[in-house]
């Protein structure tokens, strides 16, 4: 089995957001970008496919934000081709754009089975697995928990659903799968390893096709949320919080 | 492009032959976009038996599917029918639950209609004959306004309208229409459906939740919520990544993917209130949120607030509950 994976950088939440002048995006001159969580679940699906059943694992992502950072990580972890779409704003794409730019370079690098997270914190006009499923008119599941081969090219999926209950789904491939997570934590490599991938592997860099996307939503403003309603906020020192605490479970009956 | 009309549409969800209750939240917001766009609010029930599901539904009409072949359902089934009904003529605002299934759907048809998507969306008007919504980014802490300047689909976050709106008073007009499209090309088939383990605790029956996020940054770490958990008489449940970490079974997961609780009291530790984890949460009867990062969005959902490490708060508010049990 052929198994492309699709990479997308997205802010750190952990850093502060700042929007830019234009109001209408965020700031990306300081902006730290990390892996988008549910890509990193999706390469590790990827990397149990392959330890489990064999398959090579060829991982794409689009040259903004700390691409090559995320590209060499997911070769030291164990794919085995990494590829740099080139010509990529600074800012990356629109949902809609990346997906039609993915689906592009997937007919070049070909594969059987595409896999991506399901949705990425900065998505807007589209999540990039369902809108490339789309555009590639490709069977398309999205939020999995696991992905398992069947036989005669197919797959078996788990997708999630609301209250704990999942369905298998049975997915002829070529196929796009939106991943939540994989069926274990995203495997570490040690920065050392990372360090060692660098120096003896090369990115294979391509040029991004130039995709035109019809249909686009037009952003008026980005803005911090100002909810109507906040939570009362507790201050003191640890003991002094913790008896304020005790105070309003006692007012409930919540300590009896 | 596919013409499309001055009609909203909602994909009415259902499993185990129930209307999801997000459902009714997107009918009661799709009445005022089809009075503010003069059109007409269509209900599109799609499934294999589900007829009886229409009467609940309050639109001007039910556009429903109803045939054997489509009793287990998937996303793809889903989409190739609801795109051989909007060829004729769309609507002008296709509206679906941020669900897992309205996620997928949402995208292959926008795909296919080539109609702009805005997913996520918590709010929506209608100005100058344009559906403006304004979409939950980056876990809750930034919201985007945008606009499309024409028909488009659009996911709405559970929990963002009433429900009360969306409710049948008397039965809406059914028009029952023949599969109109062939599932033998669809290539996803629902195999089976898959109940969550039992065996752990059922944590939406527990009066008392002490949550754990990724803040609780070890598995070492839960013994210390489950001391206070016990203390209180209450049980250890968890964000997302925690399970995902596999510290905590998914029978303990709260939020979109995992259980819906109301318990009295909800203890969110290191948890930053995604809406994917709110969803699952915010009715509880007291929520108290504890966190280092000041703007953590669960602050806005949480009855009382602290920003503190909750390794500085935890052993003084387990001796101080243990003092008060004494
Ligand atoms: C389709 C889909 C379905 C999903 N379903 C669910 C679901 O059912 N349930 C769910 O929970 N998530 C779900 N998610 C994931 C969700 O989007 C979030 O990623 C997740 O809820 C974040 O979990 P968290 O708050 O524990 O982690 P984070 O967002 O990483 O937050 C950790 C928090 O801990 C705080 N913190 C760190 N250290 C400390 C400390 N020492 N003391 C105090 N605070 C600290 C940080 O400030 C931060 O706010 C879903 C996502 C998708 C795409
Ligand atoms: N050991 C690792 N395993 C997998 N991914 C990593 C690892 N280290 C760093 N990364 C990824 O590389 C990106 C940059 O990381 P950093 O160098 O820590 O800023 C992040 O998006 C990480 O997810």
């Amino acid at each position: 089995m052929r198994i492309a994976v699709l990479l997308n950088m997205v802010p750190d939440l952990v850093e502060e957001l700042e929007i830019d002048s234009t109001g209408k995006a965020l700031d990306t001159q300081w902006m730290r970008y990390v892996i988008s969580e549910s890509d990193d679940h999706a390469l590790e699906q990827a990397l149990l496919l392959k330890d489990r059943h064999g398959a090579s694992v060829s991982v794409l992502a689009l040259d903004y934000g700390d691409a090559d950072q995320v590209l060499f990580a997911a070769l030291a972890r164990g794919a085995d081709e990494a590829v740099k779409l080139t010509g990529i704003p600074e800012s990356g794409l629109g949902k809609r754009a990346a997906a039609a730019t993915f689906k592009e370079a997937l007919g070049e690098v070909g594969a059987d089975l595409i896999l991506t997270g399901v949705q990425a914190i900065d998505d807007l006009d589209g999540h990039v697995a369902g809108m490339l499923g789309g555009l590639a008119g490709m069977p398309y599941v999205g939020v999995t928990r696991s992905v398992e081969p069947s036989g005669d090219g197919k797959v078996l999926v788990q997708k999630e659903y609301p209250g704990g209950v999942a369905a298998e789904i049975e997915v002829t491939l070529p196929a796009v799968i939106g991943v939540l997570s994989a069926p274990q934590p995203p495997r570490y490599v040690p920065v050392a390893r990372i360090r060692d991938v660098k120096k003896t592997r090369t990115l294979d860099e391509r040029e991004a096709a130039a995709v035109t996307v019809p249909a686009q939503p037009t952003i008026i403003r980005m803005f911090m949320p100002e909810p109507a309603e906040h939570a009362q906020m507790l201050e003191g020192s640890p003991e002094e919080l913790a008896e304020q605490i005790v105070k309003i479970l006692d007012d409930r009956g919540l300590t009896s | 492009m596919t013409p499309a009309g001055r009609d909203v549409w909602v994909h009415v969800e259902h499993l185990n032959g129930k209307v999801a209750g997000h459902t009714y939240e997107l009918l009661g917001k799709g009445r005022e976009i089809a009075d503010a766009l003069s059109g007409r609010l269509t209900a599109v029930l799609i499934g294999g038996g589900i007829q009886p599901l229409a009467e609940t539904l309050a639109a001007d009409g039910v556009l429903c599917v109803d045939d054997a072949g489509l009793a287990d359902a998937t996303p793809g089934s889903h989409a190739a029918v609801v795109k051989a009904l909007a060829e004729k003529e769309g609507p002008h605002a296709l509206l679906l639950g941020a669900t897992s299934m309205g996620m997928d759907l949402a995208c292959l048809l926008a795909a296919a209609l080539e109609r702009p998507l805005m997913v996520n969306c918590v709010n929506l008007q209608v100005g100058d004959g344009r559906l403006v919504a304004t979409c939950q980014m980056c876990g809750g802490k930034l919201l985007c306004e945008a606009e499309a300047d024409g028909p488009a689909v659009v996911t709405v976050v559970p929990g963002s309208f009433p429900a009360e709106a969306g409710v049948a008073k008397g039965a809406p007009p059914i028009e029952a229409v023949p599969l109109p499209a062939d599932l033998g090309a669809v290539r996803t088939r629902a195999v089976r459906m898959i109940e969550p383990e039992p065996g752990d605790v059922d944590i939406t029956k527990s009066s008392v939740l002490v949550a754990v996020g990724r803040g609780i940054q070890r598995q070492d770490n839960i013994p210390l919520a489950e001391e206070l958990a016990g203390i209180l008489g209450g049980t250890v449940c968890a964000s997302r990544p925690v399970v995902d970490q596999g510290w905590l079974p998914l029978p303990r997961q709260v939020g979109k993917s995992g259980m819906i609780v109301k318990p009295k009291l909800y203890l969110a530790l290191g948890i930053s209130g995604a809406p994917e984890h709110t969803e699952g949460m915010k009715d509880s009867d007291l929520i108290i949120a504890v966190n280092s990062d000041a703007k953590a969005p669960i602050f806005d959902v949480a009855d009382y607030g602290v920003v503190i490490d909750m390794y500085d708060l935890i052993p003084a508010l387990t001796q101080a509950l243990q003092a008060r049990r004494a």
